[in-house]
């Protein structure tokens, strides 16, 4: 099994720690992760899909024809670059389109074919032969940890393209967290976005950061020690949207976030520091319950 | 944008709206307002940058209008007729010049030494000759000398 991990913007410039989770629990279930080298932002697709969809879908697929050039579907560890690179996919689909941005790639040396496509590290992750092998090398117990799932937006929506599960009624990342012998919480609004999408968290951070207060107090009264979630983009807006808040005078206390690659570094008994739990904003306080 | 003469006001988007509940976004409105061809209700509003796309709306719609969708195009025409807000042009900008949409300095790069991850990740940032693919890109699409002529 043979992935060209695709980093995004989010994890390799901002919580570095996300990506480094990501490979050393790759390296331990021996799955390899390729480089996708050369790869441009996805481009995000609340904000450049706003700006100009042309320019969005072109630099998608060329990403794309990256990973194609290796024989492997790209993985992201983030909600945006799955949407605009599996929406992009999918739009490809129709051979005009599909011929329409081979004429320009042509002219930057690039050709996509579709011939692979994009995987959700949670769609990895979930395939069975990779889950019991996870379950199989299970070593620090979660037990009495409580946790609040954020699926975020677009690992689910819109349904039609992402063809998942149910975008009203999840559980794939609720079961994982109960494999893994912690106790997943449901909340108020569970289903709601982190606040940053769609350019929001750049074009008006106040009105991003009403969701994530919102978001966190839910979770909160519902009694959850952390909050996991599959987005690098979510976190970010989580755990520095949480700091803002604090320093506004906003928020009393703050819930710690994680990537679900994180969280499965944990129950596999890998140190916190090597999964960059540290560069987290918001502390991880649970740690010392484990 | 064709399934937006679908609308029948039924304003389940609006009830579904997270954004809705902390600004003056109505997405109900919105469609209307389109359906009505009156332009600048729509392009001239900040109302419509208040969406974060989450597509609550366009999954809940019983006529299955493609609300968000149509959200993205409308912006498209507002960004090209030059209503595009400063912090989005600053993004576009980073993007056209370094082919990723944040900033990478000094500090970011500490960060991922601080956790075993090679000081400058593989992306375009490594490889001069793909940033020269982004920024040739960039011109094919037509999208540099757009955002070039916003900033003048």
């Amino acid at each position: 099994m043979k992935y060209s991990f695709f980093l995004g913007c989010i994890a390799p410039l901002r919580y570095p720690g996300l990506e480094a989770a990501t490979r050393l629990l790759f390296k331990e279930l021996g799955i390899e992760l390729l480089d996708l080298k050369g790869a441009s932002c996805c481009p995000a697709p609340g904000v450049f899909g706003s700006f100009d969809l042309w320019n969005w879908l072109l630099v998608a697929a060329r990403n794309l024809s990256i990973a194609e050039e290796q024989n492997v579907d790209a993985m992201v560890i983030c909600n945006g670059c799955y949407a605009t690179l599996q929406e992009a996919y999918h739009l490809l689909g129709k051979p005009e389109r599909l011929e329409a941005v081979n004429k320009v790639l042509s002219q930057i040396g690039r050709n996509y074919q579709r011939r692979t496509g994009v995987k959700h590290v949670v769609e990895v992750l979930m395939q069975k032969e990779v889950w019991d092998k996870i379950l199989s090398l299970k070593k620090r117990p979660l037990g009495g940890l409580k946790i609040a799932v954020h699926y975020g937006c677009h690992y689910l929506k819109p349904s039609k393209v992402r063809g998942h599960e149910s975008p009203e009624t999840p559980y794939h990342i609720d079961n994982m967290v109960k494999d893994l012998g912690a106790e997943p919480v449901e909340y108020v609004d569970k289903l709601m976005c982190c606040g940053a999408g769609g350019g929001v968290r750049s074009g008006n951070s106040d009105e991003a950061r009403q969701f994530t207060l919102t978001k966190i107090e839910n979770a909160r009264k519902a009694g959850a020690d952390l909050i996991v979630h599959p987005c690098a983009f979510c976190h970010f807006q989580l755990d520095t949207g949480q700091q803002e808040l604090l320093d506004q005078g906003l928020l009393k206390e703050p819930l710690p976030v994680i990537l679900i690659t994180q969280l499965i570094g944990l129950a596999l008994g890998m140190k916190p520091e090597a999964l960059g739990l540290n560069l987290n904003k918001i502390p991880h306080n649970y740690l010392s319950r484990l | 944008m064709k399934t937006l003469y679908a609308c029948i006001q039924c304003g389940t988007c609006s009830g579904s709206c997270p954004a809705g509940r902390y600004t003056n976004l109505r997405t109900r409105l919105i469609v209307r307002n389109i359906q009505l061809g009156l332009r600048e209700n729509v392009l001239g509003s900040d109302d419509l940058w208040a969406c974060t796309t989450c597509y609550t709306c366009q999954e809940r719609c019983p006529r299955n209008i493609m609300i968000t969708d149509i959200v993205r195009v409308a912006r498209n025409i507002a960004f090209e007729e030059g209503h595009a807000k400063k912090p989005h042009l600053y993004v576009a900008h980073m993007f056209i010049n370094t082919g990723h949409s944040i900033k990478f300095a000094d500090e970011h790069r500490k960060l991922r030494e601080s956790v075993n991850v090679s000081s400058v990740p593989p992306t375009v940032l490594s490889y001069p000759e793909a940033m020269e693919e982004i920024s040739k890109l960039t011109e094919l699409s037509g999208f540099k000398k757009k955002v070039l002529e916003r900033e003048g």
